[in-house]
């Protein structure tokens, strides 16, 4: 059996409650950092732990917050960010709405390791149900001394607020996340400075996704050595995956690192094959921005070796062959799903999130949302389809932040992976719009493109 | 549901202006401009949209210029800027929820109420529109409805046709009229 460390007690009824998620031995690892560890024994533990940043950037959590400056007399913050809003990606709405006391646990935790006394959960607005749970958990925990002044009588404060976004992807890129919670519209800003220097408010800053904040609590727990036991090599611990799409029980799992991919789609144990008895045709690993790979590639690398959920395998191969454990949004495609449709509609999402500073992201996702429309509609030329590659070439890299590049992969990676589709859309503009291309050849293992 | 005509002024209420105050109390001293977001939701909940009078009184309130109030209504899409259905159905287009029907859904509830994306019905009551990744991509087909942002997963065209059945009903024993158009 898998181990869970931040689903254990999900299936406990009123868990969400602070009560029961107490009784279940919550807020132990606050009474265990705040009562006996030093901040700086906490950093250190989180370090030992291998823990990378699970919103999709997977940055070593210890070592951002080693990063943040410490000047006198100037206030830090810690910003959770759960904005959740990559496509794909439900696992932070899960956590915050059945177990919601994990991520104020993580919150205090987190806080008095970075010495912060006020913090902040910026929660997609459109999560007002998920707002309320945390503002009630956080009541709570005031109620029971674990929040407010003086906490356990250790003489750290610490308060936390929960802030609404107003409905927009980009908000969760960290300095636009920054930008929309001092009120403004939420346009990345150019770094340096990072917000470990000038953040919110330009103080220095910490902003982690709610799944890393919650992993601090079994990390606390359990000692980040322990934590580092689980998965492989530089992929440690348990990761939240969101699996969505055409599969037989798309929801929430927690999985060690580690686990092959196969076992993740196919076993009863978690997705349950693909849905109505079909076959898979592709599968979106981490999110929308991450490229996207046929049903050999996703199953086994080109090297031939089983692929793993864990950073480094998935990213075998590179972007010839691989792609990104990102966000852990797994989005599977059955043989009758057109993959020039999906890249369409990503790259209409994308245009539709641009913040529209830098000219490559806020004119090339426009560009190739209006080719991918005329290929999918029957109008396409074979030029389109270079020129579509050309455009996500000159988006990649040229951008503040990195929506261009999550707007750019999804592109380049559908051609490259599915040209053949890509074409058959162009010579048959007809056909197109009354069938879709299906599974054709990739049922087969593809030969080595290098 | 409070109404507000397009170019009249208004006070908010009591009770509104209560809410805000504690909202303020959430950020350090002089950064009450981190309140907008928040006060926005709030002036959307009880007015259904965001019109051009609220957004000044909500400039003066928090001693910002009016334009630092439109940029933001402007950029974030969960605000309105022209009035709703009492009901505003938003309904997940992106790309996992097409997956399994998205689409489909979107024209039933067109046909269903007979007004295309962004229109409001003629009794007021309903407007729909397609909006980004929810985030709950594993029971999709997936609609919200503010300002609770009530979610209704796992669609199907039966539970649409009862939803807007049941919103109905709702509406007609509430004996509340639709809110005013501008």
């Amino acid at each position: 059996m898998a181990r869970k460390l931040l689903l254990t007690h999900i299936d406990v009824p009123g868990i969400h409650t602070f009560e029961v998620y107490r009784q279940k031995g919550g807020y132990r690892a606050v009474e265990k950092a705040l009562k006996t560890l030093t901040p700086e024994e906490v950093v250190e533990e989180v370090k030992k732990s291998g823990l990378r940043g699970r919103g999709g950037a997977g940055f070593p959590t210890g070592m951002k917050w080693s990063f943040l400056a410490k000047p006198e007399g100037v206030p830090r913050y810690l910003v959770c960010n759960a904005d959740e809003s990559e496509p794909g990606t439900f696992k932070d709405r899960y956590l915050m709405t059945h177990i919601p006391h994990a991520l104020i646990e993580g919150m205090i935790v987190s806080s008095y390791a970075l010495g912060a006394n006020t913090s902040y959960i910026y929660v997609r607005g459109e999560m007002m149900p998920q707002i309320r749970i945390l503002e009630r958990a956080i009541a709570e925990a005031k109620n029971a001394g674990l929040l407010g002044k003086n906490i356990l009588g250790t003489g750290y404060d610490l308060e936390v607020y929960v802030q609404p976004g107003g409905g927009a992807y980009i908000c969760g890129e960290e300095t636009a996340l920054l930008e929309s919670l001092e009120g403004k519209r939420g346009n990345p800003r150019i770094k340096p400075p990072f917000p470990a220097v000038s953040g919110l408010y330009n103080c220095p800053t910490v902003v982690n996704n709610v799944e890393s904040i919650a992993a601090t609590v079994p990390i606390i727990n359990d000692g980040g050595e322990e934590y580092a036991k689980i998965g492989i090599e530089r992929s440690t611990g348990t990761k939240l995956i969101s699996a969505g799409g055409n599969l037989n029980k798309p929801g929430v799992y927690e999985i060690e690192l580690g686990l092959p991919v196969e076992e993740f789609i196919y076993s009863d144990a978690y997705c349950g094959g693909i849905a109505n008895g079909k076959r898979l045709k592709a599968v979106v690993a981490g999110g929308s921005s991450v490229p996207i790979l046929p049903a050999n590639l996703i199953l086994k690398t080109l090297k031939g070796e089983p692929r793993l959920m864990t950073y480094e395998s998935l990213a075998d191969g590179g972007f010839q062959s691989g792609t990104m454990l990102g966000s852990g949004g797994f989005i599977a495609y059955d043989e009758d799903q057109c993959i020039v449709r999906n890249t369409w509609n990503f790259t209409r999402f994308y245009h539709h999130e641009s913040c529209g500073q830098c000219s490559p992201c806020r004119e090339g996702t426009g560009w190739m949302e209006k080719v991918l429309h005329k290929i999918e509609h029957g109008h396409g030329s074979f030029s389109d389809i270079d020129l579509l590659v050309d455009v996500a070439k000159k988006i990649e890299g040229n951008t503040i932040c990195p929506l261009g590049d999550a707007a750019a992969w999804p592109v380049a990676s559908a051609i490259r992976h599915f040209r053949d589709e890509f074409e058959w859309h162009v010579t048959n503009g007809q056909e197109a719009q009354a069938r879709n291309y299906g599974l054709a050849h990739y049922a087969d293992p593809l030969e080595p493109v290098i | 549901m409070l109404s507000v005509k397009q170019n009249e002024p208004l006070e908010f209420t009591e009770e509104m202006l209560g809410k805000f105050a504690e909202i303020v109390t959430r950020y350090p001293e002089g950064r009450q401009k981190s309140a907008l977001l928040p006060i926005l939701h709030e002036v959307q909940a009880n007015y259904g949209w965001l019109s051009v009078p609220a957004m000044d009184r909500v400039a003066a309130y928090l001693q910002l210029e009016a334009i630092e109030v439109y940029e933001v209504a402007t950029f974030y899409t969960m605000y309105f800027l022209q009035p709703q259905g009492k009901y505003a159905l938003e309904v997940c287009r992106t790309g996992p929820c097409c997956l399994v029907g998205a689409e489909r859904i979107m024209k039933h509830i067109e046909e269903r109420l007979g007004v295309k994306e962004g229109e409001v019905t003629s009794d007021g009551l309903f407007s729909w529109r397609g909006v980004e990744c929810l985030a709950a991509c594993g029971y999709g087909p997936v609609l919200q409805i503010g300002p609770e942002y009530t979610f209704y997963e796992n669609l199907t065209e039966a539970g649409v046709d009862k939803l807007i059945d049941e919103l109905k009903e709702k509406a007609s024993a509430n004996g509340q009229s639709p809110i005013a158009n501008g």
